[in-house]
């Protein structure tokens, strides 16, 4: 789509989707959001991106293949689920460490392995989603 | 195989020595077990895997498994440092190490699982190993049809198995073979027969019984290292230690002797007078197994110390003479390139220690004194003769065992000591890689014979598991005095004697009444084939390739599924109250309606698309005035994702066409109106029925408390139900590289096509 007001008026819109994608996808523990739905978001951004500027600069822009994208997040999901082990727990047991506090009330820094599943879920839904609409836009 | 090895190139690699270290290791870890064990005690090691399931990870270490470690280390790393040198400079040898050092760790699991369900995956691991290791060559189809051969038989007998694993575990309440084995036997429960049906069928698959024989042979296609270690201690002995294993629980009826006697009893003479029949002399070797193994299964039947010492003991004699047997045709196919029993002759000249090698493990193989496989064939026939079937045990025991002396003739003395025969290639001694392996388990095989003390640490102990209690002992003896075993043994000799004599002559026959008999292999050819010609008969009439026909069908089982569901739990008091309905709601309703009667009546693509879009918005509304926010944002999403993509899509499309045959929409327009209306009123049946708070509550009140997240649906997500959304990513990740492959691969392979005409013949 050879548009200049759709490629220029994408790139504030990208760079707008892609923060809000990392925002939902960080409240999502407290309130409506999560791994999918900002992976979601995040998709729908390059998607766009893709639209306004050709499949090769979003690809350029997104600095590792989507599918790479998807089997890290995979990856880093099954990571997060194996770091019960380590603690005796059974596989996938959420992981929760308290800095600066002794529980989750008072804690100020809450380092836990819940998070980082779901980092795992939003690279997977951004990567096979981008990954499919690449494919189909290039050969379609 | 060997024709692509360089025996110039470097042998000692990474890939060759670590596993091969590693194995060596463990086989002196397992080793310091021994006084241990023989000693009386188990050892066990557990981790929790899947607890609500009763799933463990555990291991158990008594008398039976830890012979088996052995056998599997010891043997594997002399079989693994023996590959090493064979196969120097195969340009897939570090492949062919992983593959044989993978499978060691699976057969080494499945000995070692205290729990069935373990030892199951461990069973299946070594079926999946063994069949990346028969069909390595596999630029060979031959090599290829038997691994698949071996993997789906074997495959079907462990579904059987696990079948009668869960029943076992369901009737008797554990998994864990320790306990399953110290509560008796189940023979007089209601559910013994399915169990022991079911648990025979995988072991017979795997440890080619028959009619269950014909992979085996042909598993020969693999690497002689393979089916050295294949089928000496490995692979087809698996379901002899599932029998072993299960002795406790499953013997002791009727139906476990007379299955095992006849089974076992049959496949050791079939296997023997095959064996005779072979020129081969690697294909000689696997029948020879396979009348290994029907002689066990066969001591198995029994019940007594002599039955099950002898088992154990011709376990035990059995891995060590096999394996060197195998690993000297090796050596012989490796210098001379042929395996050719009528041209092999005289090689013991060029070959002194191969040829010692050999003649020690056809000795042992023979039942000759003094060695160990003496020893074992004399406890056999005592325990032949305590059994309660005795005159069928015994007649198949001595036809067996004096095919078994005439069959060592064969491979052992007619190439070796026999005329010179005319050769590809002159013969030359091996590399000392390569005679290690076959030189220091011929030895033990009369070492062990000549110290039967030494052997009986290892038997002694494995037959005390077998059996469930303590047994007397020091029935392993050089010198019983003598007896009728002594007397058999003497009736063996001479009629092996005589056999080998006239084996030229018996072998032709034998070729005549085999050629009259039944071919099972083609048979399972033709099994296949029928398989084969089934599917495709579905394929065609369910997978036209037509979008439309796969909608028509799904929507069609979607259908009957739901009328299925109402015929059986009935409609009783459905009814659609449209009274309480707010304005809002009536006008998401309208929406929704407007954006189906468009998508049905326009003749634009696009516009299709986007009235599409406007029926999942409409359905993301009525989530977000149910409030559910998550659900409707992700629904949000997907829609305008699809809209996107199909948009992208129908600008590249044809225009939509609505000339051609149209017969078929009255049907469709009466198929999605009737889904439609019935998955109406399934809902309005299931909101009818009072709502199961349970779960709610149960995740509002430990929600907070236990995860430390408020957002219900997304700790159900990544918390409380984390392995089904790790699964569901899985699948979300094989999808899209599905997609992506179909969408890019088509082209690919349609270029090949081109590329190559004929392709498609071919397959």
């Amino acid at each position: 789509m050879n548009s200049i007001i759709f490629s220029a008026g994408a790139r504030i819109l990208v760079a707008l989707l892609l923060v809000f994608s990392v925002f939902m996808l960080l409240r999502g523990h407290n309130l409506p959001g999560g791994g999918f739905i900002g992976g979601l978001i995040g998709a729908v951004a390059f998607i766009v991106y893709m639209l306004a500027c050709g499949t090769e600069e979003a690809k350029a822009a997104l600095r590792v293949s989507p599918e790479a994208l998807a089997m890290i997040g995979l990856f880093i999901a099954l990571a997060a689920g194996l770091v019960s082990f380590v603690f005796g727990d059974p596989l996938f047991t959420g992981q929760w460490w308290w800095v600066g506090g002794d529980s989750y009330d008072t804690a100020v820094i809450k380092p836990n392995s819940v998070l980082v599943f779901d980092v795992g879920v939003y690279l997977v839904v951004l990567g096979s989603i981008v990954s499919l609409a690449c494919a189909f836009e290039e050969e379609v | 195989m060997a024709e692509d090895t360089d025996p110039n190139a470097p042998w000692i690699t990474v890939a060759g020595i670590l596993p091969t270290a590693i194995t060596a290791a463990l086989f002196v870890w397992f080793l310091g077990f021994v006084p241990e064990i023989s000693a009386g005690q188990q050892i066990r090691w557990a981790w929790d895997w899947i607890p609500s399931l009763q799933i463990t990870l555990s291991f158990w270490l008594d008398g039976l498994s830890l012979m088996f470690a052995l056998l599997i280390t010891g043997i594997g790393a002399l079989v693994m440092l023996y590959a090493a040198r064979y196969l120097a400079g195969h340009p897939q040898y570090a492949r062919f190490s992983f593959y044989l050092f993978s499978f060691m760790l699976s057969m080494l699991g499945l000995v070692l699982a205290d729990n069935l369900i373990a030892l199951f995956v461990f069973w299946e691991l070594t079926t999946f190993t063994s069949y990346l290791l028969i069909g390595f060559s596999h630029a060979d189809p031959k090599s290829r049809r038997n691994a698949l051969q071996a993997l789906l038989l074997t495959a079907a007998g462990g579904l059987a198995l696990l079948a009668g694993f869960i029943l076992i575990g369901l009737t008797q309440g554990t998994f864990e073979l320790s306990v399953l084995n110290a509560s008796g036997s189940l023979a007089g429960q209601a559910w013994y027969m399915p169990i022991l049906i079911l648990v025979l069928l995988g072991a017979f698959t795997k440890s080619a019984q028959v009619p269950f024989h014909f992979w085996l042979p042909n598993a020969m296609a693999a690497p002689t290292p393979v089916s050295a270690y294949l089928h000496s201690a490995t692979m087809v002995k698996a379901g002899v230690y599932l029998l072993a294993r299960l002795h406790p629980s499953l013997s002791g009826s009727d139906a476990w002797l007379w299955t095992l006697t006849i089974f076992g009893g049959v496949t050791a003479v079939f296997a023997s007078v095959m064996a005779l029949r072979q020129i081969d002399l690697k294909q000689t070797l696997a029948y020879t197994t396979l009348m290994a193994l029907g002689t066990l299964t066969m001591l198995l039947a029994g019940n007594s110390g002599y039955a099950i010492t002898a088992a154990m003991a011709f376990l035990f004699v059995h891995s060590l003479y096999k394996a060197a047997l195998f690993l000297t045709i090796g050596l012989v196919d490796h210098a001379t390139g042929t395996r050719d029993a009528n041209v092999l002759g005289g090689l013991s000249m060029a070959m002194p220690l191969t040829s010692v090698a050999a003649a020690l493990a056809a000795l042992s193989m023979a039942g000759i004194p003094p060695f160990l496989g003496f020893i074992a064939k004399e406890v056999g026939y005592a325990g032949a003769v305590g059994s309660s079937l005795w005159p069928l045990v015994i007649l198949f025991a001595i036809a067996a065992n004096a095919l078994m002396v005439a069959v060592a003739a064969i491979v052992a003395w007619k190439p070796f000591f026999g005329p010179q025969g005319q050769l590809p290639r002159t013969p030359h001694e091996g590399p000392w890689a390569m005679l290690l392996g076959p030189v220091t388990l011929a030895v033990l095989g009369l070492l062990y014979g000549l110290a039967p003390g030494l052997a009986a640490q290892i038997v002694e102990p494995a037959t005390n598991a077998v059996l469930g209690y303590e047994d007397t002992g020091g029935r392993l003896k050089l010198w019983a005095g003598f007896n009728i075993p002594l007397l058999l043994s003497v009736v063996t000799l001479a009629l092996g004697y005589v056999l080998y004599r006239r084996h030229q002559d018996l072998r032709a026959r034998i070729a005549r009444i085999e050629a009259r008999g039944p071919d099972f292999d083609a048979g399972w050819d033709r099994l296949l084939e029928h398989f084969m010609a089934m599917a495709k008969w579905q394929t065609r009439v369910i997978q036209t390739g037509r979008l439309r026909d796969y909608m028509f069908w799904t929507f069609g089982m979607l259908f009957a599924a739901l009328i299925a569901g109402m015929g059986y739990r009935g409609l009783g008091g459905v009814e659609l109250a449209l009274s309480g309905l707010s304005v809002r709601e009536w006008g998401v309703a309208g929406l929704i309606v407007a954006g189906t009667v468009a998508a049905l009546v326009t003749s634009s693509r696009i516009t299709a698309i986007v009235a599409l879009g406007v029926v999942g918005i409409g359905v993301a509304l009525i989530f977000i005035i149910y409030s559910a926010p998550d659900v409707a944002i992700t629904q949000l999403l997907v829609e305008l994702l699809i809209v996107v993509l199909f948009a992208v899509a129908a600008l590249k499309l044809p225009v939509l066409d609505r000339s051609g045959r149209q017969t078929h929409r009255p049907i469709d327009a009466v198929l999605a109106a009737s889904v439609g209306v019935a998955t109406t009123a399934v809902l309005l049946a299931v909101t009818q029925t009072p709502f199961d708070r349970r779960l709610t509550e149960f995740f509002e009140a430990n929600s907070y408390t236990e995860a430390y997240g408020r957002n219900i649906v997304n700790v159900i997500l990544v918390d409380f139900r984390t392995l089904d959304t790790f699964g569901e990513i899985a699948v979300v990740v094989i999808a899209a590289l599905g997609a992506y492959a179909l969408l890019k691969g088509g082209r690919y392979v349609a270029r090949r096509r081109a590329d190559t005409p004929g392709e498609e013949e071919k397959k």
